[in-house]
């Protein structure tokens, strides 16, 4: 190879590697749990679909997201209509919740925000955290507070699942100022799930959000792949061209 | 029967060239051909750095063509915009990798001119004849700063509608008529539907159109004076006593048409890398916090400029108000931006490439690109990413680490261009060569 095109090349990939090289101060404190993001595990995703629509469509939207689309992740029309769909009968309609936004403005303080793309501003590891970091908190309005979001309008609605956590002082580490408590989340009254399965329930929703807040993931790397394979050949091509061409200049 | 193929091609050969001649006896057509293709001669010695011309233009044709598709699809209307968007990515055919295209575009557009303008400072391409060329590029710099700070308000995300508001803000801190110039950009006492409105009016007609005139002009120029290369020496000064043309020049087409083509597959390579492997670049591209709506009512915690902004955003933070008005630090980013204009006049050196620049002049251009780059993550990260200064210093104890270092390179950046006639003017410089090295 030529080497001014070695030499484009590296100019070509380190101008946006600089970029993004130039690591982002996350606010969050509190260590982030990671969760298993597999847009090719349909099974999974299957389960989160169900999930969303038991606990989370009760009182959040997602405006954005067409019940058809939910084809996506492999089930059928006829499926997504027996199992999936309660507050319509169209298809094409987006995910709406029975909620009345006055109700919800009047119960929680608030409208629940949209969750569309929630995966996309918040990230997958970051709500896979939250979701297993509530505990209950007699000093906050709802009764609930969240390691992770202090002071979160949000009601904890997988309490049943995992059992109702406390925030409680487990011991002692010294500090910049002194001793300061260590606090664990623990929990005295297991719910009707294992720590392990509701990891993993929450596990499969998550993944369900992040495919919800962009379905067409996997089409998009399929389809980049393809075109990469075609500029690869081009550049030979090219090259060969430029080459050719250039043998007369001296 | 042989000949019959042969005939065939010779009578076409001729309808076509009776067609041209029809044509040219009513329009320049091989005229204009020939003055910017097949007769324009450009130095044989480009390096990599003269790729990124050509990728600007084919980068500007690919955000009107997919600008075009988007606004089929887009609503600029406060209450649809960010569902418009999001139905573009999801229930438009193939929009997901239209968006993407544009808005990886839009960063990547940035990456390349701010390439192609360290290759002119490098190689001394502002200098005689060619300054106006370098001040139609600098204006088409601005008009693609404007350009993109009007079409990151249409997703009307919270960073959309949060930078917009901080930025016309800024206008605000004009002494006297600042208000009321704010309110005359925003049509509202607040960023709203009428901003959006007029915003999209400037992203999609206005500001394209003084681009387009601004490229032709750049291009106009260039054909004009001729292109400058790696050596910055003049490449008329030999020619060929039979043809009259340069020496060490070769013409445009075919030479650097099939060139430039490599250049082009390659950064589409990583042009489609992005788009189809990292569409967001981790933030950056596609900032976070632009999907979630605009909410008038929620200040998000951390506002921070795409990062093609940063630099000239840490000058603006770093600069302390005076009597307390914010005009200073707005003035000094304005400077920064239109000092860039002076540049052909500022340099009193002899030669153009810093291949014979003295070693003064090199020490400035790398505290230059440092300063730039430095100031561009401090943009992006808040003011206390680097701790305080200690308590017991005098006079900067306790300050911001990065505000300080801010200063520091906000100064070192104005150096280089007000120190420039100076500093160039006693530097020692190497002799140039008569011919072009390669």
């Amino acid at each position: 190879m030529n080497a001014f095109i070695q030499k484009f090349i590296r100019v070509c990939v380190a101008a946006p590697l600089l970029v993004s090289a130039v690591a982002f101060a996350n606010s969050g404190d509190v260590k982030l749990d990671r969760a298993t993001v597999n847009p090719n595990d349909q099974a999974s995703l299957q389960r989160g679909a169900r999930n969303f629509v038991q606990y989370c469509l009760n009182c959040h939207n997602a405006e954005f997201m067409r019940y058809s689309h939910l084809t996506g992740i492999g089930l059928t029309e006829e499926q997504i209509k027996t199992n999936l769909m309660f507050t319509t009968d169209k298809i094409s309609d987006p995910m709406i919740s029975a909620l009345d936004p006055k109700d919800a403005k009047a119960w929680l303080g608030a409208l629940p925000p949209d969750l569309t793309v929630i995966a996309r501003s918040r990230s997958p590891d970051w709500l896979y955290t939250f979701l297993r970091s509530f505990y209950q908190d007699d000093k906050s309005p709802s009764g609930w507070n969240n390691e992770v979001f202090k002071n979160v309008g949000m009601p904890n609605p997988l309490h049943d699942l995992q059992g109702v956590q406390l925030r409680q002082q487990v011991g002692e580490k010294i500090g910049h100022h002194g001793p300061e408590p260590v606090m664990k989340l623990v929990t005295p009254n297991a719910g009707a799930m294992s720590t392990r399965d509701y990891d993993l329930f929450v596990g499969d929703l998550v993944n369900y959000l992040a495919y919800m807040a962009e379905p067409h993931k996997v089409a998009r790397q399929q389809t980049g792949i393809k075109v990469l394979f075609f500029l690869v050949l081009m550049f030979f091509v090219t090259l060969w061209l430029k080459n050719e061409y250039w043998k007369d200049v001296k | 029967m042989a000949s019959v193929p042969k005939s065939n091609s010779a009578a076409a050969n001729t309808i076509a060239s009776k067609a041209l001649g029809w044509v040219d006896a009513r329009f320049p057509l091989t005229t204009l051909y020939k003055e910017h293709l097949g007769d324009y001669y450009a130095p044989k010695n480009f390096n990599i750095w003269y790729y990124f011309g050509s990728l600007a233009l084919l980068v500007l044709v690919m955000q009107i063509v997919t600008g075009i598709l988007l606004t089929m699809n887009y609503k600029p209307d406060s209450l649809t915009a960010f569902g418009s968007v999001e139905y573009i990515m999801r229930d438009v055919s193939s929009g997901w990798m239209i968006r993407y295209m544009h808005s990886t575009g839009a960063s990547m557009f940035f990456v390349i001119v701010y390439l192609h303008m360290m290759r002119g400072l490098m190689y001394g391409s502002y200098r005689k004849p060619r300054e106006l060329l370098w001040v139609f590029g600098v204006m088409i710099y601005l008009a693609l700063m404007a350009e993109a700070f009007f079409g990151y308000l249409l997703p009307w995300g919270q960073m959309s509608y949060w930078g917009a508001q901080v930025i016309i803000n800024l206008f605000g801190a004009i002494p006297f008529i600042g208000e009321d110039v704010a309110v005359w950009i925003r049509g509202d006492y607040n960023v709203g539907d009428a901003t959006l409105n007029r915003f999209f009016a400037f992203h999609v007609i206005a500001i394209p159109l003084v681009l387009l005139g601004l490229v032709a002009a750049h291009l106009v120029a260039l054909h004009e004076v001729g292109s400058n290369n790696p050596d910055g020496i003049d490449v008329k000064k030999h020619k060929d006593p039979k043809t009259g043309t340069p020496l060490d020049s070769i013409p445009f087409h075919p030479y650097y048409t099939v060139k430039d083509l490599v250049g082009v597959v390659v950064f589409l390579a990583v042009f489609s890398s992005i788009v189809f492997f990292a569409p967001d670049m981790g933030g950056y591209f596609l900032e976070y916090a632009n999907f979630v709506k605009a909410d008038p009512l929620k200040t998000p915690e951390h506002i921070a400029p795409v990062w093609y902004f940063t630099p000239f955003y840490a000058m603006l933070r770093a600069v302390p108000s005076m009597f307390g008005s914010q005009f200073p630090g707005v003035a000094v980013m304005g400077g920064a931006t239109m000092i860039l204009f002076l540049l052909p006049w500022l340099d009193r050196g002899k030669v153009r490439s810093v291949r014979y620049r003295g070693p003064i002049y090199k020490k400035f251009l790398a505290a230059f690109v440092v300063s730039f780059l430095v100031l561009g993550y401090l943009g992006v990260v808040p003011t206390t990413v680097w701790g305080q200064l200690p308590k017991a210093l005098p006079f900067i104890g306790g300050a911001d680490t990065a505000t300080l270092v801010a200063r520091i390179l906000t100064v070192v950046y104005f150096a280089f261009f007000l120190l420039m006639p100076w500093y160039t003017k006693i530097d020692k410089e190497l002799p140039e060569p008569e011919r072009v090295t390669g």
